[in-house]
């Protein structure tokens, strides 16, 4: 488009360059922030079929030619308060957000600092779960975990046996640890090894954790996975926050309730 | 119409911005361990490019000279987002793939290149154009290295098994090499050296001669 040179208009000079930068920053602005709102629902929706698909996949039922919404039909979701341990049918779990919550007066409460190993804050007073049945037999309970990384919040879900005391999967569905480094926790071989650990030791103490190196035999090897190479600060975060979610700030008196429902039962 | 055209085409084979600029390699490596997360980098490529040249080129007798990389980034950076957004709505197990990539377009020497060498001093049409063909050239070796990648790596075409493999029964063992980034590097550097041998026009001038030296000169 041709201009018109305007006699004294100097496109170095201080006033167009104020009015160029504040132009470009705010029709930029717009664009990125209508883009974010128009889009956000859609995004939402993805995310939530994909943490469904975690959720799947940590239980191993995943299988992609079946629409999420069909194999979540084995699954039922309930709300635990976490406190005591015990289910609460008050309010929808579907519909219950715990992050949102967690900031919330009411239904969030802050972490005392020195339990608070995670470094998350808050977090709210129910947690759901997602219990995978089989013939109406609970086969494996799934629960959010969340935690401090060394950039980000890693976010993801922890599967235990019916004991109560047994992992039976991990996977992480949202992280921004370092690409190539920290990332490894989302590698299969690495999560491969979680099925089977033993959460707790024998005063009930959540013991699980992520060494430096490989595993060596010993006592303790039920409670060891291997470390992440370059990625030392990302591995002890997964340590605090199995141990935090485990422990009896998190899900400890639901695990524990669960261990001695089994016990009652065997 | 000619001058369009040559915008548009020159950059694929006889001005490629990977093969003979050699910018851009970094995404060119980490994207094209399969098709389908490499067609969507160079969609999303070639429209920042396109976009931002367009608007930049709009733009340009304004732009104030000593803030103009700071304005061409801001405008490159906005239309990333935008690109990022719609990747997340409309393609988001491909864009978890893409991860931190998509956003890595704001770095991409091409795009900013091609602001800063073309559309500050031509028209917004034809940047619009030359931005298309810049991508293009660009997806064009993002393909040819993500297909030999993803053919021989894991014997597959945007996730189609192409070649059994043996792992699973057939007769192909899959060349684990290819899916690492060096793969990357030995397939564009022999890419490079095809289009170079094809058009001895593109191979660059040595820097220096190796003198000979006398057996006289040594003593």
């Amino acid at each position: 488009m041709p201009e018109e040179k305007k006699p004294g208009f100097s496109r170095d000079s201080i006033s167009n360059t104020l009015v160029v930068a504040i132009g470009v920053s705010l029709v930029c602005s717009v664009l990125v922030s209508a883009a974010a709102i128009v889009l956000r629902p859609l995004q939402e929706a993805n995310q939530n079929e994909f943490r469904q698909r975690i959720v799947l996949e940590v239980a191993g039922l995943y299988d992609p030619d079946v629409s999420i919404e069909q194999q979540f039909d084995n699954i039922e979701t309930r709300l635990v308060d976490l406190e005591t341990g015990e289910y609460v049918d008050d309010l929808d779990p579907q519909a219950f957000d715990a992050e949102a919550a967690a900031n919330d007066p009411k239904l969030g409460v802050k972490i005392p600092k020195d339990e608070d190993i995670a470094s998350i804050g808050r977090r709210a007073v129910y947690a759901p779960v997602y219990i995978v049945m089989d013939g109406g037999e609970p086969q494996q309970y799934i629960l959010p975990v969340r935690g401090k990384g060394l950039w980000s919040t890693l976010y993801g879900y922890l599967s235990v046996e019916p004991d109560g005391r047994t992992v039976s999967g991990l996977r992480f569905y949202e992280h921004a640890e370092t690409p190539g480094l920290g990332d490894q926790i989302e590698r299969e071989a690495w999560l491969a090894q979680w099925p089977g650990q033993q959460l707790f030791d024998e005063q009930g103490d959540p013991q699980i954790k992520v060494v430096r190196g490989t595993v060596q035999p010993g006592p303790d090897a039920i409670h060891q996975v291997d470390g992440l190479s370059g990625a030392t600060l990302t591995a002890n975060g997964v340590t605090n926050l199995i141990r935090y979610w485990t422990g009896s700030h998190g899900f400890g008196p639901y695990l524990a309730n669960l261990s001695s429902e089994a016990n009652d039962n065997g | 119409m000619a001058e369009a055209r040559k915008i548009l085409l020159e950059p694929v084979v006889d001005n490629n911005p990977i093969m003979l600029q050699v910018l851009g390699i970094c995404s060119a490596l980490a994207v094209t361990t399969s098709m389908l997360p490499a067609l969507l980098m160079c969609i999303a490529m070639t429209s920042v490019a396109a976009l931002s040249n367009a608007a930049i080129s709009s733009i340009r007798r304004r732009i104030p000279n000593n803030i103009r990389i700071i304005v061409q980034i801001t405008i490159i950076a906005s239309f990333v987002i935008v690109v990022d957004q719609l990747l997340k709505a409309y393609a988001f197990e491909t864009s978890k793939q893409l991860s931190v990539f998509v956003g890595l377009i704001i770095t991409n020497c091409i795009i900013l290149g091609r602001a800063e060498a073309f559309a500050m001093s031509n028209g917004p049409a034809l940047s619009f154009l030359d931005g298309i063909g810049n991508g293009l050239g660009y997806s064009a070796v993002l393909l040819v290295v993500a297909f030999l990648r993803e053919l021989f790596g894991a014997g597959s075409l945007f996730g189609t098994q192409i070649l059994p493999l043996t792992s699973g029964g057939g007769w192909y063992e899959a060349n684990g090499l290819m899916l690492l980034p060096p793969s990357a590097f030995f397939i564009i550097g022999l890419l490079i050296w095809a289009v170079r041998t094809a058009r001895p026009k593109q191979v660059e001038k040595p820097e220096y001669q190796i003198h000979e030296v006398h057996r006289t000169e040594v003593l």
